[in-house]
C-alpha cells in the first residue's frame, strides 16, 4: 500500500485547540510524524512588560483558561519573592484549596476528553455533569467557574467563610463516590480498555530522556511531581501519595489521573480542617525589585515554569512561561510513531495538551526547512512592513 | 378506495407504502428515538422530534459544493443508488402483513440489497479521492468483510431450523413455533451487532470516527447528495431492524392490516431501543479489534447457534 499523508490540524474535530500533526500513513499504521505548533500565539508575555506587576496577574490568567491558576500562583509567588513579602498562612491554605479544586475540575474535564476521543459518549456526558459539581465549589469560593481571580500579590482577595466549607465538604463527598464509579469504569470496561492498553508508549526512559512532565511522566514511573520535590504553599504539610503508574500507556495515565483525583479530595479535607486564622493578605509596594526569580509548580497537566525578573520599577521587565505541555511535545512524537490512526486522538489527548497557554513566537521557513525565534526588533520590522504594503506607514509616527 | 391497477399499485408499493415515504417517514423518526433515548441515556435533554426532518429539510437546501477532483457521475448518483437498494429490499420483507414478493431464497437477496448501500459508501469515499476519505472508505471495506459473515451466518441457522430460505415461510415457522424463539437468542445478539456494523454506530463507527477522520467516506459531500446518504442510513435502520425482526421474532406474527403494523412497529421500536443501548454503553474499538472480535466472537457465536439449530431440527423430526 503506498503511503498517505494525513494532516491532523491545525482545524480537527480531535483537537480542541490550534496545532499540526502531519502524519505519514501506510494503510492505518504511522511511519512518521510531525509537530507543527506556533498556530496560536498570542503575545501575552510582551504584553506583560507593559503592564504593572499587579495588571500582569489578569494577564496571566489568561494564558490558560483551564489551569488559570496554576499560572497566577506560580507568577505571583515569583513576584513576591522578588519583593520579600511574607505571605500569611492562611491566604498560602486558600491558593492550596483552590489549587486542588482546579485539579480536580482538570482532570475530570480530561477523563470526559478522553471518553470523547475514544468515542465513549456516555463517559463524556457523565464526567462533565459531575464537574458542575467542582465549579460550583470554585464558583462558591471566587466568585468565577473558570478564571477564579483569588490571587493578588501578596495573597488571596477572598476569604472562606464556614458556610462556604460544609458546602464544598458535601460536594466533594458526592465527588468522590462518582470517581469511585469512573475508576471502576476505566479499569473494568473491556472496550475502555481495548482503546487504552498498550497505546502511546513512553517507556520509562524515554520519558526522562524526553523531559516528560506531570501525568505523562508519572504514567511512566517517573516519580516526578514539584509538590513533593520541592513543597511549595502548605503542600508540606499535607499528607498525600505521589501517583505514578509503571503500564506506560494511555490506560497509565488514565489510572493516574483518576486516582490523584482521589488524593485531590483528601488534600481538600485536609486544607478545609487545617485553615489557621489570620489575614489573608499583605500590603506589598507597588514598585518592585530590582531581582528576579524563577518558580515551578504542579499544574495540572504538569510543571509550570516561571520566570519574572524586576527592575525596580512597578512593571516587569521579563516573564517568561513555559506551559507543561510545551515539556510534552516531545514525548507525543514519540508515542505517536508506530502505533495505528486510531490512536491518535487517545494519544494526543493523553498528555491533556493546551495549545493556546504553550504556542510563543516562531517561524518556520519551508523553502529551508528552518524555524527561528522573532525578537522584538524582528517583529517591529515585520509589522511596520505588514502595514506600509497596505497603504500605512507607522514608522513614521 | 381501492388501488387495482396493476401498475398504480406497484408505484404506490414503491413510493408511498412500504416504499419510499413510510421508510423516510419511519426512518427520520426511528434516528429521532436513537438520538433522543441516547440522550436521556447520557442524561441530556435531546433534540424535539421534528429535529431530524429539519436537518434533513436544511441539508436539502444547502448549496451542493463538488471538488473538481471528484467531478464524475459515480459520486452523484452514489445517494440514490444507496436509497434505492435499501427501498428495494423492503418489499421483501413483511411490513403490516406477509411480504408483498417472496419466493425461495429471498433471505439471501435481502442479504445482497443490504450490502449495496455499504458498497456505495466505500465508491464514495473512494471517489472523493482526499485522504480521509480514502481512509474511511478502506475502512467501511475491513468492516464490510468483518461483519457480513457472522451476520449472514447468524440468519442462516434460523432458516436451517425452518427448513426454508423464503423470509415469508421463515417468519411464519416462528409465528406457530414460538418456543424456538428464545433458542435463538445467541444469533440475535450476533445480528444486533452486526447489525450496529452495518449501520456504522458506536462501537463501530470506526469508518467515519469524526476524532480520527473528519467525516470518513462522506467528507467531501454536502447538501443534498448528503442528504441522501443520511437519508439512507435512516431508512437502512428500518429495514435492518425489519429484517432481524422477520428472521428471529416471527415477523407480523401472522397478523394482517393494521394490527400486523402495530406488531411491526412495536418490535422494530424494541430493536432500535436494544441497537441504541449497545450504542450508549460502548466506546468505539480499533479496526482491527473489530475484524479480531467480529472472527473471533460473533462467528463462532453464529456457528454454535447452526450446530444447535440443526440438533433442534433433528430432534423435531
Amino acid at each position: 500500500m503506498s503511503k498517505i499523508t494525513i494532516p491532523l490540524g491545525p482545524q480537527h474535530p480531535a483537537l480542541k485547540e490550534p496545532v499540526n500533526f502531519s502524519l505519514v500513513l501506510e494503510g492505518e499504521q504511522i511511519t512518521g510524524s510531525t509537530v507543527n505548533l506556533g498556530y496560536n500565539h498570542r503575545g501575552i508575555e510582551k504584553a506583560a512588560e507593559d503592564r504593572t506587576f499587579l495588571q500582569d496577574i489578569y494577564l496571566i490568567e489568561r494564558v490558560c483558561g483551564i489551569c488559570s491558576h496554576s499560572h497566577t500562583t506560580c507568577y505571583v509567588t515569583c513576584v513576591e519573592e522578588i519583593a520579600k513579602a511574607e505571605v500569611p498562612e492562611r491566604a498560602k491554605a486558600i491558593r492550596t484549596l483552590v489549587a486542588e479544586l482546579e485539579r480536580v475540575h482538570s482532570h475530570l474535564l480530561w477523563l470526559g476528553i478522553a471518553g470523547y476521543e475514544m468515542g465513549f459518549e456516555t463517559l463524556f456526558m457523565y464526567t462533565w455533569r459531575d464537574r458542575e459539581q467542582v465549579l460550583d465549589c470554585l464558583e462558591l469560593v471566587s466568585g468565577n467557574r473558570v478564571h477564579y481571580a483569588i490571587n493578588t500579590i501578596g495573597g488571596v482577595r477572598r476569604d472562606i467563610t464556614p458556610e462556604q466549607k460544609t458546602a464544598i465538604l458535601e460536594k466533594i463527598s458526592v465527588l468522590e463516590e462518582r470517581t469511585g464509579y469512573y475508576i471502576k469504569l476505566a479499569t473494568e470496561d473491556a472496550t475502555v480498555l481495548a482503546r487504552t492498553q498498550n497505546v502511546g508508549k513512553l517507556p520509562h526512559a524515554v520519558a526522562l530522556e524526553r523531559g516528560a512532565v506531570g501525568p505523562t511522566a508519572r504514567a511512566s514511573d517517573v516519580k516526578r511531581d514539584v509538590r513533593k520535590d520541592e513543597p511549595y504553599l502548605i503542600y508540606d504539610k499535607l499528607d498525600f501519595k505521589l501517583i505514578t503508574h509503571n503500564t506506560n500507556d494511555v490506560f497509565g495515565r488514565v489510572v493516574v489521573r483518576a486516582l490523584e483525583l482521589v488524593e485531590s479530595y483528601k488534600m481538600i479535607r485536609q486544607v478545609l480542617n487545617y485553615l489557621p486564622e489570620g489575614p489573608i493578605a499583605v500590603k506589598v509596594p507597588a514598585k518592585i525589585g530590582p531581582g528576579e526569580a524563577v518558580n515551578r509548580y504542579e499544574a495540572p497537566r504538569g510543571e509550570d515554569f516561571h520566570y519574572v525578573k524586576a527592575n525596580g520599577t512597578d512593571k516587569p521587565e521579563r516573564v517568561k512561561v513555559r506551559a507543561p505541555t510545551m515539556a510534552n511535545y516531545p514525548s507525543v512524537s514519540y508515542m505517536l510513531d508506530g502505533g495505528y490512526l486510531a490512536d491518535v486522538p487517545m494519544v494526543i489527548a493523553a498528555i491533556d495538551p493546551c495549545m493556546s497557554c504553550t504556542d510563543r513566537a516562531m517561524v518556520y521557513d519551508k523553502r529551508s526547512d528552518k524555524v527561528r525565534v522573532y525578537d522584538w526588533n524582528d517583529l517591529r520590522k515585520y509589522g511596520i512592513e505588514h502595514y506600509k504594503k497596505r497603504g500605512i506607514d507607522f514608522s513614521k509616527k | 378506495m381501492t388501488i387495482d391497477h396493476p401498475i398504480l399499485l406497484s408505484l404506490f408499493y414503491i413510493l408511498i407504502f412500504p416504499g419510499f415515504v413510510f421508510l423516510s417517514v419511519y426512518g427520520l423518526f426511528l434516528q429521532w428515538l436513537d438520538r433522543k433515548l441516547g440522550a436521556v441515556m447520557q442524561n441530556r435533554v435531546g433534540p424535539p422530534w421534528y429535529q431530524p426532518l429539519a436537518d434533513l429539510i436544511k441539508l436539502l437546501a444547502k448549496e451542493v459544493i463538488i471538488p473538481d477532483a471528484c467531478e464524475t457521475a459515480m459520486f452523484r448518483t452514489l445517494p440514490y443508488f444507496a436509497m434505492a437498494a435499501v427501498m428495494t429490499a423492503v418489499l421483501l420483507l413483511p411490513v403490516w402483513t406477509d411480504a408483498l414478493y417472496s419466493f425461495q431464497g429471498d433471505l439471501v437477496v435481502v442479504i445482497y440489497l443490504l450490502t449495496i448501500p455499504t458498497v456505495t459508501f466505500f465508491l464514495a469515499g473512494w471517489s472523493s479521492t482526499s485522504p480521509y476519505a480514502t481512509i474511511g472508505s478502506m475502512r467501511v471495506l475491513t468492516q464490510l468483510f468483518a461483519y457480513e459473515v457472522p451476520l449472514m451466518l447468524s440468519l442462516i441457522g434460523p432458516a436451517i431450523l425452518a427448513g426454508t430460505w423464503n423470509i415469508t415461510e421463515l417468519a411464519g415457522f416462528f409465528t406457530t413455533h414460538k418456543l424456538y424463539m428464545p433458542a435463538q437468542l445467541p444469533a440475535f445478539f450476533v445480528a444486533l451487532m452486526a447489525l450496529q456494523g452495518k449501520l456504522e454506530r458506536v462501537p463501530f463507527d470506526i469508518p467515519h470516527a469524526k476524532n480520527e477522520i473528519v467525516g470518513g467516506q462522506f467528507t467531501e459531500y454536502s447538501g443534498r447528495l448528503l442528504a441522501f446518504f443520511y437519508l439512507a442510513v435512516d431508512m437502512e435502520m428500518v429495514v435492518g431492524a425489519a429484517l432481524v425482526n422477520a428472521v428471529f421474532l416471527g415477523g407480523t406474527l401472522g397478523a394482517a392490516g393494521l394490527p400486523g403494523l402495530a406488531v411491526f412497529l412495536s418490535k422494530t421500536l424494541a430493536i432500535v431501543f436494544l441497537l441504541t443501548l449497545l450504542r450508549v454503553l460502548m466506546a468505539r474499538v480499533r479496526i482491527d479489534q473489530m475484524v479480531r472480535f467480529c472472527w473471533q466472537v460473533l462467528a463462532p457465536i453464529s456457528m454454535a447457534q447452526i450446530l444447535l439449530d440443526i440438533f433442534l431440527k433433528f430432534r423435531l423430526g
